[in-house]
């Protein structure tokens, strides 16, 4: 009896083995059945969504005209204590890569902020890269923007490596991401 | 999809919070089944404890290793609360480290402290699937089936809640084999529960969008999910070879 049951154990571990290894091979993926680095979506592994947005001073800047060259994009609000905490250390790292082509695009989320506050918080820290505004948040809508700070990590093929949701975030995170991206790691 | 909640000037993380209820209802069940066969669950919290501390210790520390320039150009980074200064793998090898030596050192019956930890793991692996719920990731790939939902981009399977629903089979599979006499073979618990935890994601992931390909297509996770599922099988035909049936022990 005991040998029985034994013998039905063997033989069930292995047709379950079997089985799954058939679904294995059966599950292979057709290319382009996975849609990641295709389509434009706010999420790690697609494209970055696109879009073109301008300074208080009129300066228009496209997410796609930086197309080679590594992107953080940063989501804030003057009001926004960890959007302020944490832009300190992103103009630091700013300043220690951009000879090497890092881009920082850090959109004003306008339609929920006073402008005049968010320039003089730009100008009291010395915020020498663009501030972009999205005075209709269409762009905060694009990117799917539920909360402040939200920065995207975008490679210089334009794909989403990284999504950081919330803050603030410390310098080192800053640095590995861009290092990273620079190296070509992630 | 609620990656977030905002609360006041609060932001909180709604997969982070999903996590730590299922932890917490899952060590309830745990205690109570403990209780139950008259074992002491007292140890459960400590064994917790040491693991997370461990593990998060050890994740964060391996990641500091990693990249010294970045942490020591700024050294509060090294207490920074954000998960993506962790290094996952690291972190589940210290735990798994940390939680061997307190079971050796307590002298805790290694098969029977496993099974004492697998509601824990049941419930958890539940609240993982509503934590991809709710922060959109481990998404499937595009389907024109009428239950598919749009995301990223496309009308994709609903693969977050696939994985619900098996995590909820898995569990009520082990809540009722709890009562037979196959679980009480030390490990056998853990066990069923690890190979059809593997046997769950192997047929899940064949519906992933996001899935890590080798080089001839085929899925890593399903590959390291049916190396798993072997290895648990191998172990429960092993260790049930020679075990009498219970009613053979019993007379």
């Amino acid at each position: 009896m005991q040998f029985a049951k034994q013998k039905i154990l063997i033989g069930c571990s292995m047709l379950i083995l079997i089985l799954s290894a058939a679904w294995i091979w059966i599950s292979i993926p057709t290319p382009g059945s996975t849609t990641q680095g295709q389509i434009q979506a706010p999420q790690v592994g697609f494209a970055a969504p696109d879009f073109t947005l301008e300074t208080y001073e009129g300066q228009t800047y496209a997410l796609s005209e930086f197309r080679g060259k590594p992107v953080l994009v940063n989501f804030w609000a003057s009001w926004c204590p960890p959007c302020r905490s944490e832009m300190p250390a992103m103009q630091r790292v700013y300043e220690d890569f951009e000879e090497e082509g890092f881009i920082v695009l850090a959109i004003n989320s306008t339609n929920q902020d006073n402008i005049g506050e968010a320039l003089s918080f730009g100008q009291d820290r010395q915020l020498s890269f663009p501030i972009l505004l999205d005075r209709t948040g269409s762009v905060s809508s694009l990117y799917e923007i539920r909360s402040l700070p939200a920065s995207y990590f975008i490679d210089p093929e334009g794909i989403i490596q990284d999504v950081v949701i919330g803050g603030p975030m410390s310098e080192a995170l800053l640095r590995i991401r861009v290092e990273e991206m620079l190296e070509g790691k992630s | 999809m609620f990656p977030t909640l905002q609360v006041g000037p609060l932001s909180i993380q709604v997969p982070g919070l999903v996590l730590l209820l299922g932890l917490w209802l899952g060590l309830t069940v745990s205690e109570r089944r403990s209780r139950q066969r008259g074992e002491n669950p007292n140890y459960l919290y400590t064994l917790l404890l040491i693991t997370l501390l461990a593990g998060f210790l050890g994740a964060r520390l391996s990641y500091a290793v990693t990249y010294p320039d970045a942490f020591s150009a700024n050294l509060l980074s090294l207490i920074s609360l954000n998960p993506g200064l962790l290094d996952l793998s690291a972190g589940i090898y210290i735990a798994a480290g940390a939680a061997t030596i307190f079971i050796y050192r307590k002298k805790l019956p290694l098969w029977s402290t496993l099974d004492s930890i697998t509601p824990i793991l049941a419930i958890l692996a539940i609240a993982l699937g509503v934590s991809h719920l709710a922060s959109g990731s481990a998404f499937g790939k595009p389907t024109g089936l009428p239950f598919g939902i749009q995301l990223w981009g496309a009308v994709r399977h609903p693969t977050q809640i696939y994985e619900i629903i098996l995590g909820c089979l898995v569990f009520t599979v082990i809540w009722l084999i709890d009562k037979t006499t196959w679980s009480q073979i030390p490990g056998n618990f853990f066990l069923t529960f690890i190979a059809l935890t593997a046997l769950s994601r192997l047929f899940l992931e064949a519906y992933r969008g996001d899935s890590f390909l080798f080089a001839n297509g085929i899925r890593s996770a399903q590959l390291y999910a049916w190396i798993l599922l072997a290895i648990c099988l191998l172990v429960i035909v092993v260790r049930n070879w020679k075990q009498p049936s219970t009613e053979e022990a019993a007379s």
